[in-house]
């Protein structure tokens, strides 16, 4: 790790001040992969601007169909809040995936939906209920906040303040852990709403997360396990490596989105 | 039995200052005015070294010193060793290559230590290393043991030829394939045993100190043998005379077999401490640790073994291609060979039996001894052949193994070994009871309405532990002797202090040994020290691995104990003024017998040193005794594990559902101690089986670098493990100790193989099966069936 100045943000401006003043200054969250990067050498922030210690950035709100969750939420929070587990338990069936024990006591919503890490859970859940993620400076839609491989729209200085979920009538997460990271080897997240059910993928794809038109479409006819028989998809664009190929991510993409309709069924 | 005394279940000692922090690890010695290191290690697997760019680096904030293999060599120092001399099968000694702890003009591996930086901090050292730049003339490069002795094989070392270190054999060629012209069928395999990365949870570390007036050094290491670390270093290396280097081995996470080895790191530390005069620390980081710890197995083998029409076994073919990576670390080449295709019997009465081991030098990390070295190998062998050959023959796979059990002790095998004690059919009964075998066909049948694929295996396995008879490893050609050292202390109050040349890193001596101790003088436990890990304190020892400490370790405690309890009761005679005859020591009491007179075991200790009622004609006072051990024979643990798995076909995931060991240690001097061991072992044998796959890509980069790539098991992974054991003591050695440590390692992968290729009706999959390999296989088999 190389020497970096600390800065603990008083409110939103301040850090968005902070962060705007500094060559190349970085808010810091849970730490759960800043850190690392940092300890390997691979990010060499000249500033770190905490956001814990922001009044207000981890509150757990739903009401009229929504589920807003702050910037500052842990995994852990997440997973144990009773709020979430009502309205949205597959939020806090993904939130519990996440890690271990100690990366879910740190690591944070926000943090993670701005890392984009293209074998994170959150993107999935995001993009898939059709999330609104909240920034210092205005409104995204999930499907526009993740632009590419640890790529997102968000600009040096903006922070992202919370995420909002719509309440789908069904939701449900399946995720394949790589066996060595336990990150998402393929994750799937499934949900239906009256008008629409989308299906997003993580961990499979080469450049983050996508939508599978082909299995949304089926399951909009007819939201069953058995819609999605026979469907597949192409191995284009997916991710290849020593854990999986792209044949076998694009088979467990099927296998786990038919298993997250089954869950999402009940 | 008492409740600390041999066979009682007594609370670690040492755990309290482990779990609280309080543990004095390498990394947590810090010497007055210390310096840190920091290595520039090759990116390349295969290079030479143009051109080092250092001048910027020397300059930069806290650098003492930049140190280059150019440097190293000035300093005359001789290279680093392999100490057991194997000789290939015509008579030529192994080629080992000279192996400088830095290189001057060619690396060979990728994380071979190139440059060594010193600096005031060790970001400091880290950042300066980080700006050397090193020009390399890039050479072709082979990872793949297999592949290493093709005539257009990029050639590693000139001294070798081929890259073949040596071509060994056992047994008899001629009696082995008339056993198998005679054979009614023969089961042939090709196996490939995977390269692992041990991960122990400490790093290696090491803070040398030089003392310019005595021209004394110190070496604080993560070792597993402190003494055999100076033993090298003095007499190979030539840092110092033995008796000016110390070295000690203080409080160890972990080994596994990776630190037995003497590392070109801790010499270098020891080089540079003299050379910039001031104390030097390197700590390895877990990233290093991947590339500079000595790897375990690797080997590429074919198999075959002979039956008769009965189903008798005739006899075992094996050939073996063993990967030594870029040098020849310090155990290595016995590995491969006398510490393998010696159990290559297995628990079996097996007449002939023929092996082959070609050793090689490949663009890899170094391979040496890890959690089983050798054994693990041969037992995976052995008891895959068994597994399949029960299949081919449509045989019950426990029964094909019972009819061909060794029933009769001592029992001669073909390759060495001479089984002392042992009852194999006992731990199988056990194991098939507790593992409810004979339900299983019914637990597959409901798996099978879930969709899963279950299967069963077991691996009857048998290890030489208790390492080893010097004069029989001497005549194989190691370079030391391997019996063992104790001394035990008794001081005037009467407590012990037992000093002991064996080293714990996990095993948990301090209370074990003391167990001993307290059974022996019934004393309480927390009287008793355990001294171990310091040359200047314990005057020579061999060290821990291949299960030995309690064979060798502990029979050398026993042995000055009794030298110990001879003497007191001559004190005791003294005060009790008693024929020395009549004395009987029991429960920590001395009597004389036939009266109500006694005295204590404290009692004893003060005059034997205030030496008031005897004169120093009649005898010497002080009560202190020390002893070698050296083993009559190998000790040799077997057993039978049974595993379990389901395969969920969809995903290739396969999941341990049971797991079951009985094992044969012999007499137990703490079962819970134990337990653990089996279950460490167990652990590693399944991650072996099912996780570690050590992957290196075409151009010798080890992708595997991380625990972001290496799988390593996890504590969620597995059922609750069922452990228990049946007893042979063992007649070789005073205590009827066999040994634990390995058990688990050793047997549990041919057991998770055997049922993961049970499920799969298959035996076409290597370790490890991970989801990715057994999805693959499964497709195979769709496609095929979709094809016929
Ligand atoms: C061992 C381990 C296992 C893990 N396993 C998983 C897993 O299975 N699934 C998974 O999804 N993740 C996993 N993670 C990652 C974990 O979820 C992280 O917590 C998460 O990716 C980042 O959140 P954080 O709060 O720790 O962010 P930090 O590490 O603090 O920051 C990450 C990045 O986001 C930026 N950032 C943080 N907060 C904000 C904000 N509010 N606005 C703008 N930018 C911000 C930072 O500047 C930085 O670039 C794992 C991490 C570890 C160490």
């Amino acid at each position: 790790m190389y020497d970096f100045t600390y800065h603990k943000a008083a409110s939103l401006d301040d850090a968005a001040k902070l962060l705007a003043s500094a060559v190349d200054a970085k808010p810091i969250a849970g730490g759960q992969s800043l850190l690392p990067m940092m300890k390997f050498r691979l990010a060499s922030p000249s500033d770190l601007v905490d956001l814990g210690t922001i009044a207000g950035l981890d509150r757990i709100e739903a009401e009229g169909g929504t589920l807003t969750l702050g910037a500052m939420c842990r995994h852990g929070a997440v997973c144990t809040s009773e709020v979430v587990q009502k309205t949205l338990p597959a939020l806090a069936h993904l939130a519990g995936l996440i890690g271990d024990p100690a990366v879910r006591h740190r690591g944070t919503l926000g943090g993670s939906l701005a890392n984009n890490d293209p074998t994170a859970d959150y993107p999935a859940a995001a993009v898939s209920l059709g999330a609104t993620i909240v920034t210092s400076k205005r409104e995204i839609a999930a499907e526009d906040f993740f632009t590419g491989l640890f790529e997102t729209a968000l600009e040096p200085d903006e922070i992202v303040v919370a995420a909002r979920f719509p309440v789908p009538e069904k939701a449900a997460y399946e995720k394949f852990r790589n066996p060595a990271s336990r990150y998402a080897m393929v994750g799937v997240f499934v949900a239906k709403f009256p008008d629409v059910v989308r299906v997003a993928v993580t961990g499979a794809g080469a450049s983050g997360v996508f939508r599978v038109p082909s299995f949304e479409e089926a399951l909009s006819k007819d939201f069953s396990a058995d819609a999605l028989k026979g469907l597949s998809i192409s191995t284009d664009g997916l991710a290849g490596d020593i854990h999986a190929s792209a044949e076998y991510r694009a088979h467990l993409v099927g296998v786990m989105a038919r298993r997250a309709v089954a869950a999402a069924n009940g | 039995m008492s409740a600390t005394g041999i066979g009682a279940s007594v609370r670690r000692k040492e755990d309290f200052r482990f779990v609280t922090g309080r543990g004095q690890y390498t990394a947590d010695i810090a010497r007055p005015g210390q310096a840190h290191l920091y290595f520039v290690r090759s990116t390349h697997a295969h290079a030479k070294i143009l051109r080092i760019h250092a001048g910027h680096a020397s300059r930069m904030p806290g650098v003492i010193a930049v140190l280059t293999g150019e440097d190293f060599a000035a300093g005359k120092l001789g290279s680093l060793v392999c100490g057991w001399l194997i000789h290939s099968k015509d008579g030529t000694p192994m080629k080992m290559a000279p192996h400088p702890a830095l290189p001057v003009d060619r690396v060979r591996h990728v994380g071979e230590p190139v440059v060594a930086v010193i600096a005031e901090r060790a970001d400091q050292a880290r950042d300066a290393a980080e700006a050397i730049s090193i020009d390399y003339e890039e050479l072709p490069s082979v990872v793949d043991p297999a592949k290493a002795q093709a005539p257009d094989a990029p050639q590693i070392h000139e001294v070798a030829p081929n890259n073949t270190i040596y071509q060994w054999q056992l047994g008899d060629p001629a009696a082995t394939e008339a056993a198998f012209a005679r054979a009614a069928s023969v089961t042939a395999i090709d196996l490939v045993n995977n390269r692992l990365i041990p991960n122990a949870m400490e790093t290696r570390a090491a803070v040398a100190e030089y003392e310019p007036g005595t021209e004394q050094f110190t070496l604080w290491n993560t070792s597993q043998n402190p003494h055999v670390a100076r033993l090298v270093l003095s007499a190979f290396v030539g840092i110092a005379p033995e008796h000016r280097l110390r070295v000690i081995a203080p409080d160890v996470g972990g080994g596994f077999g990776s630190k037995i080895f003497i590392y070109p790191e801790e010499l270098v530390a020891l080089w540079a401490a003299k050379t910039v005069r001031r104390p030097v620390k390197w700590t390895s980081e877990r990233s290093e640790a991947f590339v500079a710890d000595a790897h375990g197995r690797d080997h590429v083998t074919r198999a075959e073994l002979a039956f008769d029409a009965e189903g008798k076994i005739l006899g075992l073919k094996v050939k073996t291609i063993a990967n030594l990576g870029a040098f020849m670390s310090t155990f290595s080449s016995s590995v491969p060979t006398y510490l393998y295709a010696t159990l290559l019997s297995g628990q079996y009465d097996i007449p002939a039996i023929f092996c082959e081991v070609d050793a090689v030098y490949t663009n890899t990390v170094p391979v040496d001894a890890y959690r089983g070295a050798g054994r693990p190998e041969a037992t995976f062998v052995v008891e895959r052949l068994m597994e399949v050959s029960a299949r081919r023959l449509g045989v019950d796979p426990a029964e094909l193994r019972r009819k061909n059990f060794v029933k009769n002790f001592p029992h001669q095998t073909p390759v060495i070994m001479n089984y002392d004690a042992g009852d194999y059919a006992a731990s199988l009964d056990k194991a098939l009871a507790l593992a409810d075998y004979a339900g299983f066909p019914q637990r597959k049948r409901e798996a099978a309405g879930r969709g899963k694929l279950r299967g069963i295996g077991l691996s009857a396995y048998i290890e030489a532990c208790g390492i080893a008879p010097s004069q029989a490893v001497g005549s194989l050609g190691a370079g030391v002797g391997l019996w063992e050292s104790a001394e035990v202390r008794v001081n005037p109050t009467g407590t012990v202090e037992v000093l002991t040349g064996s080293h714990s890193h996990g095993q948990g001596h301090e209370t074990t040994f003391a167990q001993l101790v307290s059974h022996r003088l019934g004393i309480p436990i927390d009287n008793i020290a355990v001294v171990h890990g310091d040359t200047d304190k314990v005057q020579f020892g061999m060290g821990t691995y291949g299960s030995r400490s309690g064979a060798v370790g502990m029979s050398a405690i026993s042995k000055a104990l009794d030298k110990v309890e001879t003497k007191a009761k001559k004190v005791a005679a003294h005060l009790m003024e008693a024929s020395e005859a009549d004395i009987v020591f029991e429960d920590g009491k001395f009597t004389v017998a036939g009266t109500d007179k006694a005295v204590t075991f404290g009692e004893v200790a003060l005059n034997a040193y205030i030496a008031h009622k005897f004169s120093g004609a009649e005898l010497e006072p002080g009560l202190k005794e020390g002893a070698f051990y050296d083993p009559v024979n190998f000790t040799f643990p077997a057993g039978c594990h049974v595993c379990e798995v389901e395969i969920d076909p969809e995903t290739g995931r396969t999941d341990v559902v049971n797991f079951t060991a009985v094992d044969d240690f012999g007499n137990v001097i703490n079962p819970m101690i134990v337990e653990g061991q089996v279950h460490g072992g167990i652990v590693q044998g399944i991650g072996q089986a099912l996780m570690e796959a050590c992957v290196y890509d075409e151009s010798g980069q080890l992708v595997t670098g991380s625990y972001n790539d290496y799988r390593m098991p996890r504590a969620g992974d597995f059922p609750p493990l069922v452990v228990d054991t049946t007893v042979t003591p063992c007649p070789s050695n005073p205590l009827g100790i066999k040994g634990c440590g390995e058990a688990g390692a050793i047997a549990a992968p041919a057991a998770v193989m055997n049922a993961v290729t049970d499920a799969l009706g298959t035996e076409d999959i290597a370790m490890p099966a991970t989801p990715l390999a057994v999805w693959t296989v499964l497709q195979r088999q769709a496609h095929r069936e979709a094809a016929e």
